[in-house]
């Protein structure tokens, strides 16, 4: 189905399944993420939410055996050559990671990090490259850009280094973002301003986001509609108000319960 | 990168030392103090004197001349050594890294299998085959070397592959040569330059040793493996002119070892930035959560426009510019 405004039909996953070794990691995973709108998987940890992230992208690990249909905007990913495969990573889809402290490479600057998708994507020569990273690291909100982007990784702190990857994640301007728990590893604080700066990529630039996370309030906060995956299954999909108020799935009134409870314990709220 | 290295004590030191060593390797091509092969009969074992620094050993030769024209032999089997491990080294990893499962793993166990092997014997079936010489010595050690730099480097880089970094790159549409040449190699590069000077610094140790059991450089070259060799057997009454052949190896080596580590650590930006973090980086205040800005909500900062909106982005009150100033 295309989307009216955009003319494009989203990203759509059909009976992904993914095996390794014999085990079935993911069995029959069925969601799409429409242009523009934020979409959110959860479930507990091992149900396959980050293989889910990493099939999209097409780099589950060498030996997994991958069936089903992933189509960007039409165009179907599983199949295909890896060749073929790389060039709609970045530009196509792109990925953001749990991680920001390893996600970057810790000997080069990071500035060279975010020109090296933009030179790969827009044919930027080096100064151009240069250029654009310090106008796509002020988008996505770093102070001082240009000396922020002569520092290597480990100069700066958690919420920066995860901008950067941001940055890099969105150089390609893809259509679709796969978050993989892109706030897990932050503070509070600077988890909210990361929320923030994902709600604003994806209004102005109409990036579809497929939000990985295990935390149901980021959930509540990024995402309009949510699928929950159960050991490699997606046991239910609706919108995220009718997941919180009325999860129909044990495992999701699992989830919901456990968020409860914590809430209670903290007196935070729910 | 020269300046941090010397600011290192080891790395300081090492350089000198090997500085000095090509010095005096390059000046003896030209001038030792006296012909550091001829003997003579009337100053045997004579004491250190301005004529012969060091003194002279059995044959009445000057061990200070023989000394320095050995630092030849020393660098020749030090470099030497060094090109065949890197070659060695580099030309097994690739085909352990690069290329098709099967042949990874068969060069995998090939290689466990030939690190297995002894220098030594290595050196005495070369001998065997094409006498001794510092050829021998060369290719024996610098195989055994690049061998063990091509087993450890495989397992690096099999390491960084995996690494996050590396699946982030690729995710953002880098292509294998990217990974390759701006990410797999660099990481892996400090790895192989302790290696390397490892190797270097038992090359010089080898040459010594299969000097001195005669599968080494011949009696026609002036080797420190050899002068020990010649004067050990006199320890018992002149301990002393031992000492400086064993003392020059001593140095070297220490200094060839250390190069590797100080090389490595003068490289690391982990290391070498920290002082300019200092002088105001947002790291280094402590205050990680406070240094992002609270995200402004500019409409006109698509980089695709290259319209920057830093101007309106002045930092406030919580925030901490990075004062680092290139």
């Amino acid at each position: 189905m295309s989307d009216h405004r955009t003319g494009r039909d989203g990203l759509e996953v059909t009976g992904l399944t993914v095996r390794i070794a014999g085990r079935t990691v993911l069995d029959d995973v069925t969601f799409t993420v429409p242009p523009g709108r934020r979409v959110g998987v959860i479930g507990a940890s091992g149900s396959g939410k980050s293989m889910t992230s990493l099939a999209l992208m097409g780099l589950e690990p060498t030996g997994a055996e991958l069936t089903g249909s992933i189509r960007l905007d039409g165009t179907e990913l599983v199949g295909m050559r890896d060749r073929d495969r790389a060039r709609h990573r970045g530009s196509g889809i792109g990925m953001v990671f749990q991680e920001p402290a390893t996600a970057l490479d810790p000997l080069r600057r990071v500035g060279a990090q975010v020109a090296e998708p933009l030179r790969l994507h827009r044919g930027l020569d080096r100064r151009a490259a240069a250029t654009a990273a310090v106008a796509l690291a002020d988008a996505v909100g770093l102070p001082d850009p240009a000396a922020l982007l002569r520092q290597y990784p480990h100069q700066l702190s958690g919420g920066q280094r995860q901008r950067i990857c941001i940055a890099m994640a969105m150089a390609g301007s893809p259509a679709y973002l796969v978050a993989d728990e892109p706030t897990t590893a932050l503070d509070v604080t600077t988890e909210a301003r990361i929320l923030e700066l994902f709600e604003r990529l994806s209004t102005e630039r109409g990036t579809g986001m497929l939000f990985v996370t295990h935390d149901l309030a980021v959930l509540a906060r990024i995402a309009d509609t949510a699928v929950v995956l159960d050991h490699g299954r997606v046991v239910e999909q609706a919108s995220v108000r009718s997941l919180l108020d009325a999860p129909q799935h044990p495992a999701t009134a699992a989830l919901v319960d456990a968020a409860r409870a914590t809430a209670r314990r903290t007196g935070g709220p729910a | 990168m020269i300046r941090r290295l010397l600011a290192r004590p080891t790395g300081c030191f090492a350089v000198v030392v090997l500085t000095l060593l090509v010095v005096l390797a390059a000046v003896s091509l030209v001038w030792t103090p006296q012909d550091p092969f001829r003997a003579d009969p009337f100053q045997q074992w004579a004491a250190p004197s301005p004529a012969h620094w060091f003194g002279t050993d059995a044959a009445g030769r000057d061990i200070a001349s023989y000394l320095l024209a050995g630092t030849r032999t020393t660098v020749l089997v030090a470099v030497g050594s060094g090109i065949v491990a890197s070659v060695v080294g580099i030309v097994l990893t690739a085909i352990g890294s690069l290329t098709t499962r099967w042949v990874r793993e068969g060069t995998a166990v090939l290689l466990d299998i030939l690190v297995a092997f002894p220098t030594l014997l290595t050196a005495m079936l070369l001998t065997a085959v094409f006498g001794g010489s510092l050829g021998v010595v060369v290719v024996s050690v610098g195989l055994s070397f690049g061998v063990t730099i091509a087993r450890v480097a495989r397992g690096e880089i099999r390491r960084i592959a995996r690494s996050d970094y590396v699946v982030a790159a690729r995710a953002s549409g880098v292509g294998p040569l990217g990974v390759l040449t701006r990410h797999l190699v660099p990481n892996a590069a400090p790895l192989f330059t302790v290696q390397l000077s490892l190797a270097m610094a038992t090359a010089v140790l080898a040459e010594a040793g299969l000097s001195y059991l005669g599968y080494g450089a011949g009696s026609d070259t002036a080797s420190w493996g050899n002068l020990l060799a010649d004067l050990q057997t006199y320890i018992g009454v002149h301990p002393w002119s031992a000492t400086w052949p064993g003392a020059a190896i001593a140095l070297v080596v220490a200094a060839l070892s250390l190069l590797g580590d100080a090389v490595r650590d003068a490289t690391d930006p982990r290391l070498t930035t920290g002082d300019r973090a200092a002088t105001g980086s947002p790291t280094a205040t402590g205050t990680p959560a406070s240094d992002d800005p609270p995200p402004g909500e500019p409409t006109d900062d698509d980089p695709a426009t290259g319209a920057p909106g830093a101007d309106r982005r002045a930092p406030d009150g919580t925030t901490t510019t990075p004062g680092v100033t290139a």
